[in-house]
């Protein structure tokens, strides 16, 4: 077969680095709807659920039991699975409709009723779900922690750095579990010291997990995966029952729970039973909400290439995170786990959770870059922050993030590497040196950092986690170093504890240390000018990104002293000799005294005026007053030229060979680029216009295209066109001395 | 039943009466108290009698299994941090007999005065059974 140039390089675009499969129902690769999928059904008697979706009682296995008697609101379910489910998607994109009243109703639908709404709903209607069904009325996002060298300045720096960011939610995990008191506690402190009330965890297995908890070092679990068959969620060492358990064990320690549980991972774990994706995620949500869990983490997380290598893949993930906001729980909704190789297939899939917002859009934003994070995460890192910024700032959209200045940045990171170092002194573990908090603030990633003894490091931490130290230690050793605020915000974290008020659904705290969660925030969208609407503060926030300028001084350049072998004659008249008329704008040589691209007006007459005398023609200079259009003042030098060619010379450089006869704006030669406008060119504008003159052969001057010009310079070409278009008066074309000879 | 409405957040309507897990008075935990070493884990740790009013919080919003949760989270502030461990991994597939479970449940009922995890895992000794998940 011939090649294809196109293809040949379609082929290597980052999106063909992905994998495409069609649909195979048998082994679960099929997002929605697959031939398996129970029809919806619900049977009551005597109070008890005797069949749930087409399966009798007998016949449950250990999810169908869980959900009949713990996840169901048997009271809303008789009109709840009477309602027909296109109803209830409608009722989602109703603004009339309050979320409360879905709630209730939702209560009562069955997993495949679940799966039957989303059936009726395209993306776009699922997105206005998402932000009305939101429990948390505020959006906001959390980041990952994480180096591969485990170095704790660097973690509490980092942690700090994505405090300040604005992240609510910081994890932490272990490449080397041994490490997980001193990780959970690097970023305990770091995210204190970044702002106080930072919820924090380190995702380790359970009971290393509760251990942590136990001594006050992390706030929030999100590590208790669920999955959406009896076979996977058995693999997983786990049963709705135990997980229940865990929970309460949990909550027991004053520690939020969030399950984990998406798309993919039953057919990744060979468990599908040839179910869609997208009602085995029901059924996890459904034993999510019985467990009692406030929230979940879900929108297939670490399985998020497996239903984007399918059709339909990433509308199923945005349903997953709307069944769970139709559910009342919280949700974490994904974004976390490298799901593309394209920037704008990432970028597109993130937007169905940004513009509606969610209790936190990302899951785990890689808060440095992501060969440092040991989640496998990375979808969005530190390298993607002022990407992130301008789409909140584009679209006004609050997506949890804020803009900060390398200086909060480095004043923030140096305090926490200094925290950490007082920690570590005071408490006896293996010091930081005053080169590792220096390369801990400056660090983009961990191969910047000085090396540790890992085997003391290790040690340490061994010692550590049996030991009687814990979080008020902690408190006291920042004290006895002064560090007073961030030791203030440690011990209301212990406070907050006490009262537990975290623990309830969507539970974050805000900038001053105050819960807001379902309770007290509760999303009460209901249309326009309702719910969650960037306040005026919010919004001056996410707009002074550190690198706005202000347009003002922007054509400073271009500004000067008028030039002074220039001077101003009289009317001009037309001639009648075969001469060149170079027409130029009211601005120029005066106002304006440089092109776009700092050529000095001078200089650029000097070229064209070469390029004429060059065929043996002399031109005119012609100032237009009562016009800065390019083309118009074109035409009108034209009508006062000998010859009838005219070239027309805008201030900021943009250039137009005219001749009379010809409609206004039409040309013999156009240059719009005029950043790429160099002295050669103008004077091989000047030797066409001549040869026009003549009569002669003309080849049109090559021109540059550089698309980008446009992209660079639009607001500069902008001001540019102002400051002449306010030099525009209404007199007529003045006759202009130049003091040049030709250099021939 | 009508409850009368709890004011959320505690740490607010609260703030003078709450209790941490050792009896202390929030208003006791202190940045003085800390500095002066007078505090401990249990001075910073929730209570059932707290557990318990944000169970009612939850449950007066609308969210009745989550405060199923905080109850049985409320239970658990009885059992120490090695039992809690030792119990949810007795919970786990395969791990237990029959016989074992029902034990665990009446340890629960009995020396914790836990009825809610009893139940829990009570109801789990009767489906482990069905669905082939206890002890082999």
């Amino acid at each position: 077969m011939p090649i294809s140039r196109r293809f040949q390089l379609l082929e290597k675009r980052e999106v063909n680095r992905e994998t495409f499969v069609e649909p195979w129902p048998e082994a679960g690769l099929i997002v929605a709807d697959s031939p398996a999928d129970p029809q919806p059904s619900l049977r009551i008697e005597a109070g008890r659920v005797t069949e749930l979706d087409g399966r009798p009682r007998d016949q449950f296995d250990i999810l169908d039991t869980f959900i009949a008697d713990h996840s169901l609101d048997l009271a809303a379910a008789e009109i709840a699975m009477a309602t027909p489910s296109i109803d209830i998607a409608r009722m989602l994109v109703d603004i009339n409709v309050p979320r409360a009243e879905i709630l209730h109703l939702v209560a009562g639908c069955t997993p495949a009723k679940l799966v039957d709404i989303i059936r009726h709903m395209n993306v776009l209607e699922m997105m206005m779900g998402l932000g009305k069904m939101r429990a948390r009325r505020t959006p906001a996002n959390q980041a990952h922690v994480t180096n591969r060298r485990e170095h704790p300045a660097l973690l509490a720096a980092d942690a700090a750095e994505a405090a300040l960011r604005g992240f609510a939610e910081i994890e932490t995990t272990v490449g080397v579990a041994r490490y997980a008191p001193f990780n959970a506690l690097a970023i305990l402190i770091g995210s204190q010291t970044g702002r106080g009330g930072v919820l924090t965890q380190c995702a380790v297995e359970e009971s290393l997990g509760l251990e942590l908890a136990m001594k006050g070092l992390t706030t929030y679990a999100e590590t208790l995966s669920i999955y959406g068959t009896e076979g996977t969620f058995v693999d997983g060492d786990d049963t709705p029952w135990s997980k229940a358990f865990l929970s309460a064990a949990y909550a027991s320690r004053g520690v939020k729970i969030r399950f984990t549980s998406g798309t993919g991972s039953e057919a990744l774990m060979g468990h599908a039973q040839g179910c869609s994706m997208l009602y085995l995620e029901a059924r996890c949500l459904l034993v999510t909400r019985g467990a009692g869990s406030q929230g979940v983490q879900n929108g297939s997380i670490s399985c998020i290439a497996l239903p984007e290598s399918l059709p339909g893949g990433v509308r199923a993930v945005l349903a997953e995170n709307l069944l769970a906001t139709m559910l009342g729980l919280e949700v974490a909704s994904g974004n976390d786990a490298l799901a593309s190789h394209s920037d704008i297939r990432k970028a597109a899939k993130l937007m169905l959770q940004f513009i509606p917002g969610t209790d936190f859009i990302t899951s785990g934003y890689s808060a440095m870059p992501r060969r440092e994070n040991l989640f496998g995460g990375g979808n969005f890192d530190a390298d993607d922050f002022d990407d992130y910024n301008v789409l909140q700032r584009d679209m006004q959209v609050d997506g949890g993030n804020r803009p900060i200045s390398e200086q909060e940045a480095l004043a923030i990171r140096t305090e926490a590497a200094r925290a950490i170092q007082a920690v570590y002194t005071e408490l006896g573990f293996p010091a930081i040196t005053d080169d590792e908090v220096e390369a801990a603030v400056l660090a983009h990633g961990s191969e910047e950092m000085p090396s540790r003894n890992v085997v003391a490091d290790l040690a340490a931490a061994d010692k550590f986690l049996p030991s009687e130290q814990n979080i008020l230690s902690v408190v006291r050793a920042l004290q006895i170093r002064g560090f007073e605020k961030v030791a203030a915000n440690l011990l209301e974290m212990g406070r907050q504890r006490v009262a537990g008020d975290y623990l309830q659904t969507s539970a974050i705290f805000d900038r001053n240390f105050k819960v807001q969660s379902a309770i007290n925030d509760v999303n009460d969208y209901s249309g326009p000018g309702s719910g969650y609407r960037v306040s005026a503060e919010r919004w001056q926030e996410i707009q002074n990104l550190p690198q706005v300028k202000s347009p003002r001084d922007f054509i400073a350049d271009q500004i000067g002293e008028p030039c002074a072998r220039l001077a101003e004659l009289g009317p001009a008249r037309p001639g009648v000799s075969p001469e060149i008329i170079v027409a130029v704008g009211p601005a120029f040589g005066t106002e304006l005294i440089r092109t776009i691209n700092g050529l000095d007006h001078e200089e650029v007459l000097a070229a064209i005026l070469t390029g004429v005398a060059s065929q043996g023609l002399v031109a005119r200079v012609v100032k237009i007053y009562r016009t800065s259009d390019c083309a118009a003042i074109g035409y009108i030098g034209a009508q006062l030229s000998g010859s009838g060619i005219a070239i027309g010379l805008q201030s900021r450089g943009t250039t137009i060979i005219h001749k009379r006869g010809l409609a206004r704006l039409s040309n013999l030669e156009l240059f719009p680029q005029s950043p790429s406008m160099t002295l050669e060119t103008y004077q091989a504008i000047g030797v066409n216009a001549a040869r026009y003159a003549l009569g002669m052969v003309t080849t049109p001057v090559p021109v540059q295209v550089d698309n980008w010009a446009r992209l660079r310079l639009i607001v500069k070409t902008a001001l540019l066109h102002r400051h002449e278009t306010e030099q525009v008066q209404d007199q007529p074309p003045m006759e202009m001395r130049f003091d040049w000879e030709p250099d021939l | 039943m009508k409850t009368r409405p709890i004011k959320y957040p505690l740490i607010e309507s609260a703030a003078e009466t709450l209790r941490a897990a050792s009896g202390c008075l929030l208003a006791d935990v202190t940045a003085d108290a800390a500095r002066a070493g007078d505090l401990s884990m249990a001075d910073i740790q929730i209570s059932a009698d707290t557990l318990r009013m944000q169970a009612e919080i939850a449950r007066q919003s609308g969210y009745p299994q989550q405060a199923s949760n905080l109850i049985r989270a409320a239970e658990l502030t009885a059992v120490p941090n090695a039992e809690v461990l030792r119990m949810y991994n007795t919970l786990r597939p395969g791990r237990a007999t029959h016989a074992e479970l029902v034990a665990l449940a009446d340890s629960l009922e009995t020396d914790y005065h836990a009825p809610e995890c009893a139940h829990l895992v009570r109801e789990a000794a009767g489906v482990y059974q069905i669905r082939g998940l206890l002890q082999k």
